[in-house]
């Protein structure tokens, strides 16, 4: 097996970006990890776009000794195989892994950016990557791919810049969110707002976290990403109980039940590593998408330019992020007579799946990747 | 690829247009998809239900859309095919007028294509008490997907009630066409239809 050739950048774009809201926003700094060889005509580049909580890190393991999230599909002779591919990884303008985002300082009043970051929306983060794109001298990608929050920037990809992208990979995502998607992030957005801590997002100047808030954020965020079998499969009504210990109840409120548990050691991490803003942040760019809302809500007018071929996948269990939804993308790409290829693949867990190494999906994009190859 | 299969491709060949647009409802590992793609540059969708026959046709290049037959083709709209092809899967759905009805509304035409149970060879299996495994029917009856048993009369019989109009038909059997005696002779039916105006 061949190494994964693994570059880290720090990019600054010094030129201010226009924001979708009016505002303009710069210099900020993106942190682009890069894997595999650019090939001389830079025909072999993908962009891999991460969903709310992941980051650059999209494969192999960092100096911290963490796993890429999306490690178990991306590498040498992996489904998207980096012996053929230049895979870029690129932590949105917003999050908190090192591109510029509220915990950053403001350069113009020297403290972090606190509440005084701009909302954004997915709009705004393709016209930073496309910038990514032009530092790179890559005028088309062979392919732009994501999940969930990735998969809606990829979509937008196609219908911004229809020539820069030869496929469009959109896993596990929706043409906008529903009103229970949005419902969800509004509980998750409370929960971290509501947090004492919190001082209307300027916590950094108090030297102290929402981690309260975050966690409980966390815990209904990741409730919904998995589906209801699956959770009964991992944890039951089993109580968290040690081997040889009585199963009876302790008729308190201490944690009973090993989903219990199991959440709140989610939230616990999840709170450590994570900034409330970017949070609040990600959470609205995500209520905010909806490319066919500037062309009356009519998706199919919103993809009619598209240029690219599609691989849409969705899960069967996946609640948030529903079969249905990616069938209306499916749809309007059929109304338009675009290239589409659909797969619904029957995983049973949830929204996490896209994340997950199910072999009928891995075998499909793998499939999907190499046949790209041979295009060419 | 056996010679009835070729027969059967090169019958339907002869009426899709080139160019044309063409979706193949039931594609299988697009065979078919690729074979008209080659012979008549027409562009292609096909729909399928199976995992393996999904990855098949993303494999070879195509577009597929994974979905299942007996819910219609909701995410088609009225016409927008030139041809819509239901190659040898009609046997398969429980739904057979619904499908019919569907490849009837999405397509300007359909090609609809079935193994004749009324083969002589099959009429002879079923007079000796067994039921026909043959070419045409290659499984036993506690492992085949086929829900449907229909023969030539039958269908011509149903795509009259329910408003189809045959516009050809090709009838094979062994990879000739067979023009006398069909529901006799031919171990496969083709026909070229679109909905009664």
């Amino acid at each position: 097996m061949s190494s994964l050739n693994t570059q880290l950048h720090h990019l600054q774009f010094f030129e201010p970006i226009q924001l979708q809201s009016g505002a303009s926003f710069g210099p900020y700094t993106l942190v682009v990890e890069t894997y595999g060889t650019l090939n001389a005509d830079c025909s072999n580049a993908i962009l891999v776009c991460h969903a709310l909580n992941a980051s650059h890190h999209v494969a192999g393991v960092n100096e911290k000794g963490q796993v890429g999230w999306w490690d178990n599909l991306i590498g040498p002779d992996k489904c998207v195989d980096t012996n053929d591919y230049f895979v870029i990884g690129i932590n949105n303008l917003g999050s908190c892994f090192g591109s510029t985002g509220p915990m950053s300082k403001n350069p113009s009043t020297g403290e972090p950016y606190g509440s005084q970051f701009p909302v954004l929306t997915v709009e705004d983060w393709v016209k930073t990557q496309e910038r990514v794109a032009n530092h790179f001298q890559i005028k088309k990608f062979a392919a732009v791919m994501g999940g969930s929050l990735g998969g809606m920037q990829a979509l937008t990809w196609a219908i911004l810049y229809p020539e820069r992208l030869e496929h469009c990979v959109v896993i596990a995502s929706a043409a906008n969110l529903s009103a229970q998607n949005i419902a969800f992030n509004q509980i998750a957005r409370s929960a971290i707002m509501s947090d004492p801590d919190f001082h209307d997002g300027n916590f950094y100047a108090h030297g102290v976290v929402p981690n309260r808030g975050l966690r409980v954020a966390r815990m209904v965020g990741h409730v919904t990403y998995l589906s209801d079998d699956d959770m009964d499969q991992k944890f039951g009504r089993t109580l968290r109980r040690a081997t040889n210990e009585a199963q009876d109840y302790r008729f308190s409120f201490d944690t009973e039940f090993e989903v219990e548990s199991y959440l709140r050691y989610q939230g616990d991490k999840f709170s450590e590593y994570f900034d409330a803003n970017t949070y609040l942040l990600i959470t609205r760019v995500l209520d905010y998408f909806d490319p066919a809302k500037s062309f009356n809500g009519n998706l199919n007018e919103a993809l009619s330019q598209v240029l690219a071929k599609f691989l849409v996948i969705s899960f069967t269990t996946d609640w948030r992020f529903a079969p249905s939804r990616s069938r209306e993308i499916v749809k309007a790409l059929l109304d338009n007579q675009k290239e589409v290829s659909y797969a619904e693949i029957d995983a049973p867990h949830g929204h996490d799946a896209f994340l997950l190494d199910d072999p009928r999906y891995h075998q499909l994009i793998k499939a999907y990747f190499d046949q790209m190859k041979r295009e060419k | 690829m056996n010679s009835n299969i070729r027969a059967d491709f090169s019958a339907i060949a002869d009426w899709i247009k080139p160019h044309s647009s063409l979706l193949d409802v039931g594609c299988g590992d697009g065979e078919f998809l690729e074979f008209i793609q080659a012979v008549k540059q027409v562009k292609t969708y096909g729909v399928e239900i199976s995992d393996q026959s999904v990855l098949a046709c993303v494999s070879r290049g195509l577009n597929v859309i994974q979905q299942d037959l007996e819910g219609g083709l909701a995410l088609f709209e009225d016409k927008s095919f030139d041809t819509v092809v239901l190659s040898q899967t009609l046997q398969t759905i429980h739904q057979t007028e619904k499908i019919l009805h569907e490849v009837a509304r999405v397509g300007k035409e359909c090609v609809v294509s079935f193994p004749n149970f009324a083969h002589w060879s099959h009429r002879l299996d079923v007079l000796m008490g067994r039921m026909p495994v043959s070419k045409s029917l290659p499984y036993h009856w506690y492992d085949t997907p086929n829900v449907r048993v229909l023969t030539i009369a039958d269908f011509e019989l149903l795509a009259n009630q329910i408003g189809l109009t045959i516009l050809d038909r090709v009838v094979l059997d062994g990879g000739q066409r067979v023009n006398w005696f069909s529901n006799f002779f031919g171990s496969l039916a083709i026909y070229r239809v679109c909905s009664t105006k």
